[in-house]
C-alpha cells in the first residue's frame, strides 16, 4: 500500500475526481441557498460574496414547512413501528413452530420480494379510496409497511432462527408461553437487526414520493417531497429559493445517516452474505 | 383446520384431534392466530389484491368511479365501467410514447449493470481496506444514495439548467452562441437522467462489495501473493469469483430498482421534452393515473409485472443456481 508509483496516483486522482462528482453540486446546493439569484447565475459554484440569509430564514420561519417535516415524520415512524412490530411477529411465528401451511405461507410473503411494486399503484390506489383512509396518512403509511414485509420478515426469520433452541425450553420449564417469550427474550436479543431493519424502513418511507404523490392531495397532509416539488413549482425562476428548501431537508437525512452508519452497513451485509 | 405436527410425537393418523389439543395447549395455536395474521393481512389487502387487480381491471375502460368495472350501476342500469378485450394493451403496443418509455427502462438497466456495477467494484476494490482515507472516501461515495431521489432530481435540474449552472460553464467554454438546457433537449434529457442515476445509486452497490471483500481470508490473499500472484491475478481469480453471492445480490437489486424508476423523472423532466425522457412508471403514472384511466393504466403495470417477474424468475434459475451449486 505505502509503495508510491503511477498506479497509486492514478487511484488517488480518480477517487478525488469520483468524489468532486459528488460535493461539487451539493456543495452548490447548500451556498446557492445563501445567493442572489443574479451572483447564482454568474457564478453557480463558488462562495457566495454576501451570505444571504434570507432565504434560509423565510422556509424555517414558514409554518407549512415544518408541517411538511412533521408529516413525513409521523409518516416514517408508524410505518417502521408497524413493519417492525408484524414482521417480527409473523417471522417468530415461522421461526418457533411448523405447521400446516407454514412454508406455503412463508413463501407467500417472500413473493413480495421479487414484485416491482409501483405496478399495482392504480388497483392499490382505489383500494386505498374504498377503505376511506385516502388523504390520511394511513393511505400511505398502511401500503408502506405492507410492502416492508417480504424484506423484515425474511431477514427477522433469519436472525430469529440463530437464537439458541436451548434458551426457549429453560424459559418454557419457567412456564414462559411462546407470546411472552417474544416480548421478553427475542425482542430484546434482537436489537441489531430491529435497528437495521427501522434504518432502512425510515430512510425509504422519509424520501419516497409516489406513494404520497398519489395518496395525498390536501396541502396540508403533504410530506415534504411534495412540499418540495410544489416549492419548486412556485419558484420557477428562483433556484437559490429551492436550493435553500433542499438543503433544509437534506440536513436531517445526512445527520440520520451518520448516527444510523453503522446499521445502514450490517444491513448491507447481512443481504451480501446470505446470497 | 391446520393440523400441526409437533416436532418429537408424531400424531397417528386417527388421533388428529390429539395433536390438535396438544397443539393448542402447548400455545401454539394461540401464537398462530395472534401473530400471523395481520403480517398477512396487510400484505394481502395492499400488496396481493392490488396486484391482482391490475390484471382484473386490464381489460375494461374504466374511470374508477364504482366498486369494480365489473360492478352494476343501479342508476345507469349497466356496469360501471366497459369490457375493451386486450385493446388497452393494443393501445401500448400503438404508442409511440410507450415504445420509448420501454427503451428509456431498458437503458436504464443496461447502464445499471454495464456502467454503474463496474464502476461500484473498481471503487470497492480501491477503498475496501480499513484506513482513514478510505474510510472518508466511502462516506462521500454513499452520501448520494441517502439524498432522496426527490433533492438529488432537484439538485441536479439545476446543475443542468442552462441558465446557470454546469451547462452554462459547458456553454461558455465551447462559446455557443445560446445557452444549452439538456433536460429540455430531446436527445440530451433522458441520458443527463441516466448519469444522475449512476451517480445516485453507484455508492450502495458499492458498500455491498465492500462488506464481501472485507469478508474475504487475508491469509487466502497472502497466500496466493506468496505463489507469485499479481494485484491483477489477484482480481480476477480470487476476489472476484468470491464475490460471486454479493454481486448477484446487488445484479438483483439494481434490475428491480431500474425497471421501477420514478421519483427522479418528476423533477427533473417530468417525462419531456415530448414525452421522450418516460420511464415504465412515469408513463403509468402520466397517461394512467392522471387521466384516471384505471384499466389502460393497469394495463401498464401488468407489463411491469411481467417483466419484473420475469427477470425475477430468470434470476433465480440461473444466478441462483450457480450460486448454488
Amino acid at each position: 500500500m505505502s509503495r508510491f508509483g503511477w498506479g497509486a496516483v492514478a487511484r488517488v486522482s480518480f477517487l478525488v475526481l469520483v468524489s468532486a462528482l459528488i460535493v461539487v453540486p451539493l456543495a452548490a446546493t447548500v451556498l446557492g441557498g445563501f445567493k442572489s439569484a443574479g451572483e447564482l447565475r454568474v457564478e453557480p459554484f463558488g462562495l457566495p460574496d454576501v451570505w444571504r440569509t434570507e432565504f434560509y430564514g423565510e422556509i424555517l420561519g414558514d409554518l407549512q414547512f415544518w408541517r411538511y417535516l412533521w408529516n413525513s415524520l409521523f409518516i416514517s415512524l408508524v410505518t417502521v413501528f408497524l413493519t417492525l412490530l408484524l414482521g417480527s411477529m409473523a417471522a417468530y411465528t415461522f421461526a418457533q413452530i411448523r405447521f400446516f401451511g407454514s412454508t406455503f405461507l412463508f413463501t407467500y410473503l417472500l413473493l413480495g420480494l421479487m414484485f416491482p411494486f409501483a405496478a399495482a399503484i392504480m388497483p392499490l390506489f382505489l383500494t386505498v379510496r374504498n377503505l376511506g383512509i385516502l388523504d390520511t396518512p394511513w393511505g400511505v403509511i398502511l401500503p408502506q409497511a405492507a410492502f416492508g414485509m417480504a424484506f423484515s420478515v425474511m431477514f427477522f426469520r433469519t436472525f430469529f432462527e440463530q437464537i439458541p433452541a436451548d434458551l426457549f425450553d429453560a424459559a418454557r420449564v419457567d412456564g414462559c408461553g411462546y407470546i411472552q417469550f417474544y416480548f421478553r427474550i427475542t425482542l430484546p436479543l434482537s436489537t441489531p437487526i430491529l435497528a437495521t431493519i427501522a434504518v432502512f424502513v425510515f430512510v425509504q418511507s422519509w424520501n419516497n414520493y409516489l406513494l404520497p404523490l398519489i395518496m395525498l392531495n390536501d396541502r396540508a397532509g403533504y410530506t415534504w417531497t411534495l412540499g418540495a416539488m410544489d416549492y419548486r413549482g412556485e419558484y420557477i425562476q428562483d433556484w437559490n429559493r429551492t436550493l435553500a428548501f433542499v438543503t433544509v431537508t437534506l440536513a436531517p437525512a445526512v445527520v440520520f445517516f451518520l448516527a444510523a452508519q453503522k446499521y445502514i452497513v450490517a444491513g448491507l451485509t447481512g443481504g451480501a452474505v446470505k446470497g | 383446520m391446520s393440523v400441526a405436527v409437533s416436532d418429537k410425537h408424531h400424531a397417528a393418523a386417527h388421533d388428529r384431534f390429539g395433536a390438535l389439543r396438544r397443539f393448542a395447549r402447548s400455545g401454539q395455536l394461540r401464537l398462530l392466530l395472534v401473530f400471523l395474521p395481520p403480517a398477512l393481512l396487510l400484505f394481502t389487502v395492499f400488496v396481493m389484491l392490488p396486484m391482482l387487480n391490475a390484471s382484473f381491471f386490464s381489460p375494461y375502460k374504466w374511470s374508477g368511479y364504482g366498486p369494480a368495472p365489473w360492478a352494476f350501476n343501479v342508476d345507469t342500469g349497466r356496469e360501471f365501467g366497459d369490457w375493451v378485450g386486450l385493446r388497452n394493451f393494443r393501445q401500448l403496443a400503438g404508442h409511440a410514447a410507450f415504445a420509448t418509455a420501454a427503451g428509456n427502462t431498458a437503458k436504464i438497466v443496461l447502464v445499471s449493470l454495464l456502467i454503474q456495477l463496474p464502476l461500484a467494484l473498481a471503487l470497492a476494490l480501491m477503498i475496501y481496506q480499513k484506513s482513514y482515507a478510505n474510510t472518508v472516501f466511502r462516506l462521500i461515495f454513499f452520501v448520494p444514495y441517502i439524498l432522496a431521489e426527490v433533492a438529488t432530481g432537484l439538485i441536479w435540474s439545476f446543475v443542468f439548467d442552462g441558465n446557470f449552472g454546469l451547462s452554462r460553464t459547458v456553454t461558455d467554454v465551447l462559446q455557443l452562441e445560446e445557452a444549452f438546457f439538456p433536460l429540455g433537449d430531446k436527445a440530451w434529457a433522458f441520458n443527463a437522467i441516466l448519469a444522475v442515476i449512476v451517480w445516485k445509486y453507484f455508492g450502495f452497490h458499492m458498500m455491498i462489495y465492500i462488506a464481501g471483500l472485507q469478508g474475504i481470508s487475508r491469509d487466502l490473499i497472502d497466500a496466493a501473493v506468496v505463489d507469485g500472484a499479481r494485484t491483477f491475478d489477484l482480481i480476477r481469480y480470487i476476489k472476484i469469483p468470491l464475490l460471486a453471492p454479493a454481486i448477484a445480490i446487488s445484479v438483483f437489486y439494481s434490475v428491480l430498482g431500474a425497471i421501477q424508476v420514478f421519483d427522479l423523472v418528476m423533477p427533473m423532466t417530468a417525462g419531456g421534452p415530448s414525452n421522450s425522457s418516460h420511464t415504465l412508471v412515469s408513463y403509468l403514472y402520466n397517461f394512467g393515473f392522471i387521466r384516471l384511466r384505471v384499466g389502460f393504466g393497469s394495463a401498464v403495470g401488468v407489463v411491469l409485472f411481467v417483466v419484473g417477474i420475469t427477470f425475477a424468475f430468470a434470476y433465480r434459475a440461473t444466478i441462483q443456481r450457480r450460486l448454488a451449486a
